[in-house]
C-alpha cells in the first residue's frame, strides 16, 4: 500500500488495518491497544498489580469531515460535541470536558461559524459538558473545504462494572434506542448532486442521559455503543467476530422510520449499514433487560426504543436476521466507502 | 415510484413521503399518477397495475389453499 | 411502499416455499439465476433458507461488471490520466483490480474520477464544467444500455462537446446462447426482470425453444423469486418447457419500444470478449459512426498498457457457473472485498461478493 484511500477513513477493515498496522504500531502501549471507543486510565498505571486497577479517567477523540456542514437535524459542529460525548458515555463515563480544534478555510464565512459555534455551544450545555480549551487555525482556499473540526473528550468513569464486548455471554438480549439509518440518509438528501427530497432528519443527539439511566438499573450490562458508519451492522459485526457466540435480530423488532426505509429502498441501501448520530446498542443480560428498556423508553431519545434480539450459540461469530418475510439471512460486516464524509 | 409532477423529460417521483427526479424519456406517454420502474434515474417502464393486483390474489388464494 | 411491501409478505413466501418442496421432492435439481441483481436479491433475502437443500441455486455471468475484461478498464485508467478528464462511472467499478492499477488507487494519485448513481449527473456535469472532457463509462446490461443510450441523444440534442461513453455494453440472450451450448448442465434459468423490462419476453423464445430447459422472467422481490422458482419447477415436472413470465406487472412481451428504439439508433450490435467465456459473436455494443465524437474510444488517443490477467482467479468459470467460489484458491485468503483479485469479489453483483458475505 503505498497511497492512502478514501476507504481507510471509511471506519471498516481498511481503516482498522491502517491503524494497527501503522499507528498501534509506532504508537504501541497497552491502552491503544484495547481500541476501545475510549481509552480508560488511572492515574495510577505506574504501580503493580495492573489487575486490581480500576479506570477513573475515560479520554476520546474524533475529527468531523461531514460535507454539507449543516444538514436537517443538525451541523458539523452539534455532531462534533454529540460524537465525542457519546463515545465517552458508551464506555461507562461521565462526560465533563471537551476541547476544540478548528481548521477553517480562507474565505469561509463567519455567520456560518458563528451559527455552528452557537450551536456546539447549546449541544454542549444541554449535555452538561464544558468546551474547556481549543485551537483555531486557517488554511488557503480550497485546503479544506469549509471546515473541519477535532473534539477531545474527558470523561470520569462511572460504570460499577468494565464494558466490554467480551462480556457478552448466550442469551443475553440486545437493545436499540430507536429508529435506525436517519442520520446517514438526511446526509445524501442534503447533498446537491442527487435531488432527493425528503422529510428525514440527523438523529444527531448526546446519549449521555440514556446510558446513565440504563446503568442506574442494569448494572450487570455488558456494552454498549453508539452505531456510527457502517450502522447497526458493523457494529454488531464487530461484538461477535472471531468469537463463540453470535447474534441473532429480528427485522420486524428493528425501529425504522418509513421515509427513511423509502429512501433507502430507492438509494439501493441496507438501513442496517447506514450511520447513525443519537442511538444506542446495548447487551444486557435477559434478567435485567426490561428494566433498561423501561428506562430507555422513559427518556426522550429512546422513547421508540426495543428489544431487537439477542445473543446466541448459533452461527458463532455471525449476525443473523429473521427477515419481515419468513427468511433468515446473515448481516455481514458492511464494507468500503458507502457513504464517504458522513461524519 | 409514483409520477407525481413532469416537466420536459423530467418527472418527480414519490415513495412514502420522499422525492427523487428521474428521466422519463424512455416511456411512452407518461403521466400523473402512474406507477413507474426507476433505474439508473430513469423510468425505464410502466407498473401495469392490473397485473399488479392480479398477481397479489394468486398469491393470496395460494395462501388459502 | 407500493409494490415493494406486498411481495415482502411473510404468508406468501412459506406458501410458496411449501409448494416448492412439494413440486421438487427430492429431484437434484440446479437452476442459474442470470442476473446479478437477481444473485444480491437471493443473498439479501435470505432466499434459500426457504429453499430444500436438493434445489441449487448458481449464479450466471449477469454480473456487468464481472464480465468485462481487464483492458476495458486499463483504457478507462489511461483516460483518466489525461489532462482536464473527468471520468464518472458507476460505483461498482472503482475497486475492481485492472492490470496494475484500479480507478480508486488512480484517484488517490490525483486523477479527477467521479461516482454518479445516473448518466444525468455526468450531464449536469458536462454542462456546469464546459473546460473539462467529462466521459462516462458505460457498463451493464439491457436494462441500464437505454439509459446511456438517452444521455448521448440529450447530449447530441444540446450540441453537447465535452460529452462522451467509454462504452462496453453486452447483451443478454446471446449469452444464454453460449452458456447452452457449453457444459453446464442446468435445469432452468430465472431470466433477468429489468432486463426483460426493456427486451420483452419474446426474445428469448428462439434461444431457449430448442433446450430442455425451465425459463421464468422474474422480479426481484422474495415471492417474485419463490413464484419463479415454483413455475419453473411446475414446466420441469409437467414436460411442458416455455419461456413464461412471473414479472407480468413489468415486462411485457415486446418490452419498452421506445426505450428500444433509442438504443437502436445510438449502438449497433458486435462481436465481443466475455471475461473467462471468450468472444461471443453479437454480444455486445458500440457506439454507431454517426456518434462517433460522442465515442471516448475514438474522441481519444491514448496508449493503453498491455492486458494481464490475473493468475489463478477462477471469476471466469464460476460467471458460467461451472464451479463455485469456494472452489478458486483466492477465495477468502487474499481474494476478499477489500483487497479483490478479480471483479466477482469487488462488484455489488458479483458472485464471490455475495457467497463470501452472506455465506
Amino acid at each position: 500500500m503505498d497511497r492512502i484511500l478514501l476507504s481507510h477513513g471509511g471506519g471498516g477493515r481498511q481503516s482498522q488495518k491502517l491503524v494497527r498496522e501503522l499507528f498501534a504500531k509506532h504508537f504501541a502501549n497497552h491502552t491503544l491497544d484495547q481500541f476501545g471507543d475510549a481509552a480508560l486510565l488511572d492515574f495510577d498505571f505506574r504501580t503493580p498489580s495492573p489487575e486490581s486497577r480500576v479506570p477513573q479517567l475515560a479520554f476520546t477523540t474524533d475529527s468531523y469531515v461531514v460535507r454539507p456542514l449543516e444538514f436537517p437535524g443538525g451541523n458539523i459542529g452539534k455532531l462534533a460535541v454529540c460524537g465525542t460525548v457519546n463515545d465517552l458515555a458508551v464506555s461507562g463515563a461521565e462526560p465533563l470536558w471537551l476541547s476544540c480544534g478548528f481548521i477553517i478555510e480562507e474565505g469561509f464565512e463567519v455567520a456560518a461559524l458563528e451559527r455552528i459555534v452557537a450551536s456546539m455551544a447549546q449541544t454542549a450545555r444541554d449535555a452538561n459538558v464544558s468546551v474547556v480549551c481549543g485551537d483555531t487555525k486557517v488554511v488557503d482556499r480550497g485546503k479544506a473545504d469549509g471546515l473541519f473540526i477535532n473534539t477531545a473528550g474527558v470523561g470520569r468513569c462511572i460504570s460499577k462494572k468494565s464494558l466490554s464486548p467480551n462480556s457478552i455471554q448466550a442469551g443475553d438480549k440486545i437493545l436499540l434506542s430507536g429508529t435506525i439509518a436517519d442520520h446517514g440518509i438526511a446526509i445524501m438528501a442534503a447533498r446537491k448532486e442527487l435531488t432527493l427530497e425528503t422529510p428525514v432528519e440527523s438523529d444527531c443527539a448526546a446519549l449521555n442521559e440514556l446510558t446513565n439511566a440504563i446503568m442506574e438499573v442494569a448494572p450487570d450490562t455488558r456494552c454498549m455503543r453508539d452505531p456510527t458508519r457502517g450502522g447497526v451492522a458493523a457494529a454488531l459485526n464487530e461484538w461477535v467476530e472471531n468469537t463463540d457466540t453470535g447474534i441473532t435480530i429480528e427485522e420486524g423488532a428493528i425501529p425504522l422510520n418509513e421515509s427513511t426505509r423509502a429512501v433507502c429502498e430507492m438509494l439501493g441501501f441496507d438501513p442496517l449499514t447506514v450511520a447513525n448520530e443519537g442511538k444506542l446498542l446495548a447487551v444486557v443480560p435477559t434478567a435485567e433487560s426490561k428494566a433498561a428498556l423501561k428506562a430507555m423508553q422513559s427518556h426522550v431519545l429512546g422513547k421508540n426504543a426495543a428489544v431487537i434480539g439477542s445473543v446466541t450459540t448459533d452461527n458463532p461469530g455471525k449476525l443473523v436476521m429473521s427477515t419481515s418475510f419468513g427468511t433468515t439471512r446473515i448481516v455481514p460486516l458492511p464494507s468500503g466507502e458507502l457513504l464517504p464524509r458522513i461524519c | 415510484m409514483k409520477i407525481e409532477n413532469i416537466d420536459g423529460v423530467t418527472a418527480t417521483v414519490s415513495a412514502a413521503g420522499s422525492t427523487i427526479a428521474a428521466n422519463v424519456m424512455l416511456l411512452d406517454e407518461p403521466a400523473i399518477g402512474e406507477y413507474v420502474l426507476v433505474h439508473a434515474g430513469f423510468a425505464i417502464k410502466k407498473i401495469d397495475e392490473q397485473e399488479a393486483a392480479e398477481t397479489i390474489e394468486t398469491l393470496n388464494k395460494l395462501v388459502d389453499k | 411502499m407500493k409494490y415493494i411491501d406486498e411481495f415482502r409478505n411473510t404468508a406468501h413466501t412459506k406458501a410458496l416455499a411449501k409448494r416448492i418442496a412439494d413440486i421438487a421432492g427430492d429431484r437434484e435439481l440446479t437452476f442459474m439465476e442470470v442476473c446479478g441483481t437477481h444473485t444480491m436479491a437471493i443473498s439479501r433475502f435470505g432466499i434459500r433458507s426457504l429453499l430444500p437443500k436438493n434445489l441449487r441455486l448458481i449464479s450466471g455471468p449477469g454480473c456487468p461488471v464481472c464480465v468485462t475484461a481487464n483492458d476495458y478498464l486499463d483504457h478507462a485508467i489511461a483516460l483518466a490520466r489525461l489532462p482536464n478528464v473527468t471520468i464518472t462511472t458507476f460505483g461498482d467499478m472503482m475497486k475492481v483490480p485492472a492490470s496494475t492499477s484500479s480507478l480508486t488507487k488512480c484517484r488517490a494519485e490525483g486523477a479527477d474520477i467521479r461516482i454518479v448513481t445516473s448518466t444525468t449527473e455526468a450531464l449536469t456535469l458536462a454542462h456546469q464544467n464546459p473546460e473539462r472532457e467529462v466521459i462516462f463509462l458505460g457498463v451493464g446490461f439491457e436494462a441500464t444500455t437505454p439509459t446511456i443510450a438517452a444521455s448521448l441523444m440529450l447530449a447530441y440534442n444540446d450540441k453537447l462537446t465535452n460529452y462522451s461513453v467509454l462504452a462496453a455494453h453486452k447483451l443478454i440472450p446471446p449469452a444464454l446462447e453460449a452458456l447452452l451450448g457449453g457444459q453446464l448442465k442446468l435445469n432452468g434459468f430465472l431470466l433477468p426482470g429489468h432486463v426483460s423490462a426493456i427486451i420483452g419476453s419474446n426474445v428469448y423464445k428462439p434461444t431457449l425453444a430448442e433446450h430442455n430447459v425451465a425459463a421464468v422472467v422474474a422480479g426481484f422481490e422474495p415471492t417474485d423469486i419463490l413464484r419463479a422458482l415454483a413455475e419453473s419447477l411446475e414446466q420441469i415436472v409437467s414436460g411442458n418447457y416455455a419461456v413464461n413470465v412471473e414479472y407480468r406487472r413489468v415486462v411485457s412481451p415486446e418490452g419498452n419500444t421506445k426505450a428500444k428504439a433509442i438504443v437502436d439508433e445510438i449502438f449497433e450490435s458486435c462481436d465481443t470478449a466475455w471475461r473467462g467465456i471468450g468472444v461471443i459473436p453479437n454480444s455486445g455494443l458500440r457506439i454507431r459512426e454517426d456518434y462517433a465524437s460522442y465515442d471516448a474510444a475514438k474522441k481519444f488517443n491514448v496508449e493503453v498498457e498491455p492486458t494481464r490477467e490475473h493468475k489463478g482467479c477462477k471469476c471466469g468459470e464460476i460467471l458460467q457457473g461451472l464451479c463455485q467460489p469456494s472452489d478458486c484458491p483466492h477465495f477468502g485468503k487474499s481474494c476478499t472485498p477489500d483487497n479483490p483479485v478479480g471483479a466477482c469479489m469487488v462488484s455489488g453483483e458479483g458472485t464471490c461478493a455475495a457467497y463470501y458475505r452472506y455465506g
